[in-house]
């Protein structure tokens, strides 16, 4: 066992479950509402902020016990943390690591900024396709508006 | 016996699955994956090509009863008489029959029905539906809660497939070809949908692109992206000159709103810097044709109607043969 490792262990080892390592500390909070965790019941969840880390300064971390994320589930985070990093921990092990990824369509999650776009005028779920996945730029399937990283607003 | 006869059977059943595929393969080979056309940029250059040589057939005989007991539907819920003039001759000429409206504060969508019941709804009664939409992304969405084929005819700054269409038609018509031509666009490039779909349709054709605009109005880094990922040659000019118009074999003209401009000096000092007159024509090509999508105002001045190079209102023409070409192509009716 590497020494990162061993030292991630001992800060909160959970038995079973998912470790979300480096997210930015402003994004923490978002991260979590993105992955629903107000709403979880049952699990234990521990959330820290502001934590040091060697390889980012600062960061934000988010343990939660037995439960296990679908890839769609964890490709949401990619739109406002896009470097953050997920353990998959069974029986104490990280036995996986996962990073995530911009998905190449994004549904239902972001609201289109084209006041004129059908999304904001009509009931229906909006659709995304991710156009530049380095710089985050994604397209209103309808609308065909270009959005940049920064100008995303998260529904 | 059994074994030969359950071996023919099993042929047989291969023989119908490769028909069925044979099947399936001819139809989705149509640029129109739902049969829709919502947007230029589904169109492959066959595709282009084809409903062309289609419409090619319509001039010829504009009168052909190909959709003899369908039913169209024409939902207006944005004004445009034109459009909607043009694609009701189309339908007629074609001895289909048509429904629909003009004007949404008549209909149930004043009332705060959604777009997806009234296209429904309509869909119950109709064959196609020609739509135009103050909403952008409209017509994409109707296409996508029904069966029945959708034609964009304009969905608010977005797209207007069948403009495209006609201009392509009448670019190829007055040139003969559409490959490696000279194609300036003159006025307001940066809210102008028109010459943003050209750009997409033309781009098979190895055309070379002048974009002469204010420097508030010029073309959008998007497009200019899309050339340059293409390989294809664009110059700017902010002075509409006639060194542009002599090296032109296509003009297109659009106008410049008073209402784009937050600067209105500006407005004041452009407004007539891309007028065209007709001595700016003196040595242009034999070949130059002058394009406008209409209505005009006053960026082509009277003088040049008379004169053969102006082009814009057998433009309008044309619009009728592309149009009755796209219901056929969307309607998988062979011209």
């Amino acid at each position: 066992m590497s020494a990162e490792k061993k030292k991630e262990l001992q800060v909160a080892a959970i038995e079973n479950g998912t470790v979300i390592d480096h997210i930015p500390p402003a994004r923490l909070f978002k991260v979590a509402s993105l992955l629903g965790l107000e709403k979880m019941e049952g699990n234990t969840i521990t959330i820290g902020n502001n934590l040091y880390s060697q390889k980012v300064g600062n960061k934000g971390m988010i343990k939660i016990s037995d439960k296990f994320f679908k890839e769609e589930e964890i490709n949401r985070i990619a739109l406002v943390a896009p470097n953050v990093v997920l353990n998959v921990i069974k029986d104490y092990e990280v036995v996986e690591k996962k990073k995530v990824a911009l998905p190449d369509v994004i549904k239902g999650l972001v609201k289109c900024n084209n006041p004129k776009c059908i999304t904001n005028n009509e009931p229906m779920p909006t659709v995304f396709e991710v156009v530049d996945k380095v710089n985050g730029t994604i397209k209103c399937h309808y609308c065909e508006r270009k959005i940049k990283k920064d100008d995303i607003i998260i529904k | 016996m059994e074994e030969i006869h359950k071996k023919s059977a099993g042929d047989f059943f291969i023989l119908y699955l490769f028909l069925n595929f044979v099947y399936i393969e001819r139809n989705t080979k149509s640029c129109m994956k739902n049969k829709s056309l919502v947007s230029i940029d589904q169109c492959s250059k066959e595709d282009i090509l084809r409903i062309l040589d289609n419409a090619g057939e319509f001039e010829k005989n504009p009168n052909r009863r190909l959709l003899e007991g369908k039913v169209a539907a024409t939902l207006f819920f944005e004004p445009s008489t034109r459009t909607r003039l043009s694609f009701e001759t189309a339908v007629n000429r074609l001895g289909g029959r048509v429904i629909g409206f003009q004007d949404a504060s008549t209909t149930s969508s004043s009332k705060g029905e959604t777009l997806k019941d009234t296209i429904l709804m309509v869909s119950n009664y109709a064959d196609l539906i020609i739509m135009r939409h103050y909403l952008e992304g409209a017509a994409r969405y109707a296409s996508e809660v029904t069966d029945i084929p959708i034609i964009n005819a304009g969905d608010g700054a977005n797209q207007h497939p069948s403009q495209t269409m006609l201009d392509l038609y009448s670019i190829r018509k007055t040139q003969g070809k559409l490959e490696d031509l000279t194609i300036t666009m003159v006025g307001d490039l940066k809210y102008g949908r028109t010459v943003h779909s050209l750009i997409v349709g033309m781009s098979h054709f190895n055309p070379t692109f002048h974009f002469v605009a204010p420097n508030e109005l010029r073309m959008p880094d998007e497009q200019k992206t899309f050339c340059d990922e293409r390989g294809i040659k664009y110059y700017e000019h902010t002075d509409f000159t006639e060194d542009v118009i002599n090296e032109t074999d296509i003009l297109y003209m659009t106008r410049v709103q008073r209402e784009r401009f937050t600067d209105l000096e500006e407005y004041e000092r452009v407004k007539n810097v891309y007028i065209l007159k007709n001595e700016m024509l003196e040595n242009s090509r034999d070949n130059l044709k002058i394009l406008h999508p209409l209505p005009r105002v006053n960026e082509i001045s009277y003088d040049v109607d008379d004169n053969p190079k102006a082009y814009y209102i057998q433009q309008a023409r044309n619009g009728l043969y592309a149009r009755e070409a796209i219901i056929c192509e969307v309607l998988g009716i062979n011209v």
